[in-house]
This record gives C-alpha cells, structure tokens and sequence, in this order.
C-alpha cells in the first residue's frame, strides 16, 4: 500500500504545483493587460486621482508583486475574486447564477461522450481493417479537426433554422424544456470529445487485443464477453487518464458553444468579460474551470494507478520478492495477501 | 529514386486529394490578389445577397462584400498563424526536448515538470483568457499558443532523442570524440526528424483550430477583417439572408484541417513503417 500512497502524494504534490502556477499566470493577467491596473480596476466610472488612490488601497496594488499574489491567493481560497468591473458586484455572485446551465450542458455532454465515444471505439477496435472501423475513423477524424463553433453553426443553420426542429437561442424552462434547449449545444461538444474518446479507445484496445492473453482466453474457449471485459479492464488506464484532456476540451468547447447558441452560462460571460477586459470575473472563470480540469486528471491518474493492471503486478512482485526474503515467520509481509488475486495481464 | 515512386503508387486516394486541396489552399495565400482581387476594398452598396447570385457564387456578407473572395483573402491569416505557432513550438519542441532528453539529470527534471505542468493546463481556455487580456492582436495569440502548444513536442522530442541516445551508433561517435553539437545534429536529428516533421504538421491543423476559435471569438482579428473565424461570427448575424458566408468559411476550416490530419496520419503510417 505505501506505493500507492506514496503515488497519491506525488500526485497531489503536481496538482498543487499546477493550480499555484496557473494561479500565478492568471494573477499576472491584470499586469499584463495594456494600461494601468488600478485604471483597468475603475472600469467605466469616472476617474478621478481620489478613486485611483482608493482603488490602489483597497487592492494593495502598491504592495510589490509577490505579496499581492499572496493577497489574491488568500481571497482566492476565501472565494474572494473582488467585485466585476462592469457591474461592481462581488464577482461570485455575479458568475454563480451562470454556473447552473454550463455544467448541466458540460455533463450532459460527459455522459454522451463517454458513452458514445467507449461504444464506436470498441466497436471499431474489434472492426479493425472493416468497413465499420474506416467509417467510424472517418467521422471522428472530422470530429477532432472540426473546431466546435464550426460544426455549432452548421447544426443550428440546418436543425434550427432550417427545418426548426430545436430553439434558436435561449435555455428554456423545466427540466424537457431544457434538454430540448440543450440538445443542439450539447450534440456538438460530444461529437467533438466522442471523437477524441473513440481514438483512444481504440489505440488503447488494439495491442490489448493482440497480446498472448488474449489468444491464451480465446484457445481455452474462455466467452467472448469475457475476453472483451478482460481487454476492457487493461486497456482502461489511458481511458481513464484521458478525463483530464476530455473535461478541458469540453470546457474550452462550451465557450465557444455557448457563444453560438447565445446560452448565458460560464463560457459565454467568460467571452464577453474577456472582450470587456472585466479582469476579476475572468479570472475567477478561468481558476474555476482550470481547477476543475486539474482535480479531475489528478484524480483519474490516482484512480488508473490503483486499478491498473501492470501496476498492481508490480506491487505484486515486489511483495513476491519480500516474501522470498520473508525470514520472520512471526511477521509476514502485509501486503502479500492482499496482492495474490492479481489481474489478467 | 525508385523509392518515391514506390510510395506514390501506395498513395491512397484520399491522401492524394487531400494534398491536391492542401496546395490549393497553399496558393490562395502566397497569391490572394491573383485569386480575388481587391477582396477587401469591394463596393458595399449592395447590402447583404444569398449564394448564387449573379456575380456572386457565395453571395455576399452583411457588409455586401463577395464571400467567395472574402474566403480566399482569407487564407492567408487563417493559415499564416497555425503555421509560425507549429514552427514557434517544434523550434521550442527540439531545443529544450534535447537538452532534457541528452543531459538528463537537472535540465530534464525541470524541463520535464515544466512540460508535465503546462499539458496539464486546459489549452484553449487559457488561451482565450490570455490572449483576450493581453490584447494586442493576432501576433500575442500566436505567441501565446506557441508557449501552450511547445510541452507536447517537448516531449516528443525528449522521448525520440532518449531512445537513439542508447544506440550503438551514437556510442561509437561518441568513442570518436565527435562533438556534441555535430552529434546532435548530424546524427540524432537526422533520425529524430520524420517524428519531429509529422508532428509539427499535424499541429499546423490544431493551431488552425484554436486559432479560428480565438478569431471566432473577436480576438487577435478586427472585425470585419478576412479570416475564416471572424468570417463564421460575422456570418452568423446574416444566417437567414446568406447562410453561405458563415457556413462557407467553417467548411473551409474544417476541409483544411481534415486535410492536414489525413496528409499527416498518411505520413505517421509511412514513418512506422520504414522504422
């Protein structure tokens, strides 16, 4: 076991190093942006010397620049982002009315992709060389080089538009009214990520397929399904590991998504903050959705480590080799046998 | 000689049209004046006409500009960016990626963390934070995608110079104390370069994606400039009078990256097999 903790630690550690680094990158985005701070702070109210300085006070800009990180992180961890430029409102509460729609549209989005994407990968891993497996190739190829806004625009121009089988715009009410809404939306994030689901799966299921367990299972007779649940299972860690790669493109997806649907959630008051240079909103936004992207792939790596195949027979050997240097009759190994049941592999 | 002909004649079909529309697309942005000529000073009188009018294939946009030469002056932005974001990032790719990957020790651990971290980062949002804040325009976006895209051909490289650097034949160079530097790039890159090649093609396809979101979006473009993505929102106000300006410019998009990654699965196939 301590290789596993000691594996979630590591881990852990990364996932802190990333969110403080991509704190510090979002942090220096009010330095960056063109212009004084303080008079990007003011927005659109009138500027005054008087204004300025207080702005100044209350945001410790003349504090030097690692102590007002310091600062930012510590409101940050408070979920103190400052007030909107535009509206001068706390920004939490201005963005949170916003969160609902984009992670109900994220998830719906998740749960398809996951599953359409799983589906046609085996489908087209056990196809390979057919028909199935070219047709499928084709479609996803098109679905990771079609930019989400593209393939948004073209189904709301032929399903909304033209035959006008689904709203234009909007978000509707209750719960029908709202998967209607969200139909369009949520179709083209899946076809984008399904598409990146269905090409790991299949690069992932493919050398499963081909190694000596496989034709060990099949030449005993071992069911089909049985075999397939075995391939599966090994084949499951750059699956799994890829839900960090799948959530950030279904982010970065729904901005634009958002956009062309005019849905007013996260990504789409994320676009117009950015246009408007309202700093405090984009930054909360952006540290959010990062947050969630980064906490989802240390958590999936920590969860492939554990149930992954090879590395629980690493664990296994080891143990293997402790206990052949076992000695102390009065004190066995602990782990050995939790480690015996061990994986097709 | 009789190799390249080899490899013609096993030239798929759709890897041959898809090169045929990649030069095409290469010749509306060398030459955009020879295809459309004065695309972007056009008389605006006539307000917005759908696709096939007389004089307009693609009709014209809400400004009553033709969008067929619109589509084709656009070639140029659209394209010109993905391309210095994939030169900018394998130039990254190869420096550091065979510092870490031939000096291990330090240099690699940071290098290494550094990569880890960044490809950890949700790509496209950060860029549309970053380059949105930072203003500035199309070349900030560029040089922000450069930095978001470079961990991935970091370690590409990292890993492709780590696998010659055990072989026999980089031992027996070094036993004849050839130099680093003539050993880096006579004798590993030369090996190391078809990897480095198909990546840097198949990232010219994924800068093209990111960079007509970011377009898309109204950043690093002005409005009413010529490039596919800012084309896509400015035709989405005019969808019911001329579908074909937004539709047009998206199916322009996406032909072109679908070209660029079959052009590139085709020569990733080609590279594993002849290694």
């Amino acid at each position: 076991m301590t290789d596993v903790l000691k594996y979630i630690c590591k881990r852990l550690a990364e996932f802190i190093v990333s969110i403080l680094c991509l704190a510090f990158v979002i942090f220096s985005l009010l330095y960056l942006a063109p212009g004084d701070p303080a008079r990007s702070l003011v927005g659109t109210k009138q500027v005054t010397p008087e204004l300025l300085a207080t702005i100044r006070e209350t945001y410790g800009l003349d504090d030097p620049f690692f102590v007002q990180f310091g600062h930012w992180v510590q409101g940050a961890v408070h979920l103190d982002f400052g007030n909107s430029i535009r509206t001068g409102a706390p920004v939490t509460a201005y963005v949170a009315p916003h969160a609902a729609v984009t992670f109900e549209l994220v998830l719906i989005s998740l749960i398809c992709s996951v599953v359409l994407g799983i589906f046609f990968g085996v489908v087209s891993a056990k196809g390979r060389g057919k028909l199935r497996d070219d047709v499928i190739a084709n479609v996803s190829l098109v679905g990771t080089s079609a930019p989400s806004f593209a393939v948004g625009l073209f189904v709301l121009y032929v399903f909304a538009l033209k035959f006008g089988w689904f709203p234009i715009y909007g978000v509707g009410e209750g719960f029908v009214d709202r998967l209607w809404h969200l139909a369009l939306p949520a179709a083209c994030l899946t076809f984008a990520v399904s598409a990146l689901l269905i090409k790991i799966t299949r690069s992932a299921l493919i050398p499963e397929m081909e190694k000596d367990y496989t034709m060990f299972m099949r030449a005993r007779s071992v069911p089909t399904h049985e075999v397939q649940a075995a391939q599966i299972r090994n084949a499951s860690a750059p699956i799994l590991t890829s839900a960090g790669l799948v959530l950030a493109n279904l982010l970065g997806g729904t901005v634009l998504v958002e956009s062309v649907f005019s849905i007013p959630g996260l990504g789409n008051l994320l676009a117009s903050s950015v246009t408007f240079h309202d700093v405090p909103v984009v930054q909360f936004i952006a540290l959010t959705l990062a947050f969630i992207v980064c906490l989802a792939s240390a958590i999936v790596d920590i969860l492939a480590y554990i149930i992954d195949p090879t590395s629980r027979r690493r664990r296994m050997l080891r143990s293997r080799v402790a206990a052949e240097n076992w000695d102390d009759p009065a004190n066995p190994p602990a782990s050995l046998p939790n480690n015996t049941e061990g994986g097709v592999s | 000689m009789n190799r390249t002909i080899d490899t013609r004649a096993r030239m798929p079909r759709s890897v041959k049209i898809s090169i045929g529309v990649l030069i095409v697309i290469a010749a509306c942005m060398a030459f955009p004046n020879l295809f459309a000529p004065g695309a972007l000073n056009q008389d605006i009188a006539q307000g917005t006409l759908p696709a096939l009018s007389p004089g307009h294939l693609l009709g014209t946009d809400a400004l009553g500009r033709d969008v067929l030469k619109l589509l084709i002056a656009g070639a140029r932005s659209a394209m010109v960016g993905p391309i210095c974001i994939a030169v900018g990032s394998i130039l990254i790719g190869i420096l550091l990626g065979t510092i870490a990957g031939w000096y291990g020790g330090v240099a690699d651990w940071i290098i290494s963390r550094y990569a880890d971290i960044t490809l950890s980062m949700p790509t496209l949002l950060l860029a549309i934070v970053a380059a949105g804040i930072i203003g500035g325009g199309y070349w900030v976006s560029v040089l922000v995608m450069v930095i978001l895209y470079s961990p991935f051909d970091i370690r590409l490289v990292r890993s492709a110079v780590v696998a010659q650097k055990g072989k026999p034949y980089i031992e027996s160079a070094l036993v004849m104390r050839i130099s680093t530097g003539r050993i880096l790039s006579r004798h590993i890159f030369p090996n190391i370069s078809m990897v480095v090649f198909v990546n840097f093609f198949l990232n010219i396809a994924y800068g093209l994606v990111s960079m007509s979101s970011l377009s898309y979006l109204g950043l690093g473009v002005s409005p009413g400039d010529a490039d596919w993505g800012r084309q896509l929102s400015d035709g989405r106000g005019v969808l019911f009078d001329n579908p074909a300006a937004a539709l047009s410019a998206g199916i322009a998009i996406v032909v072109t990256a679908v070209c660029v990654n079959i052009v590139g699965n085709w020569m990733t196939e080609r590279s594993s097999l002849e290694s």
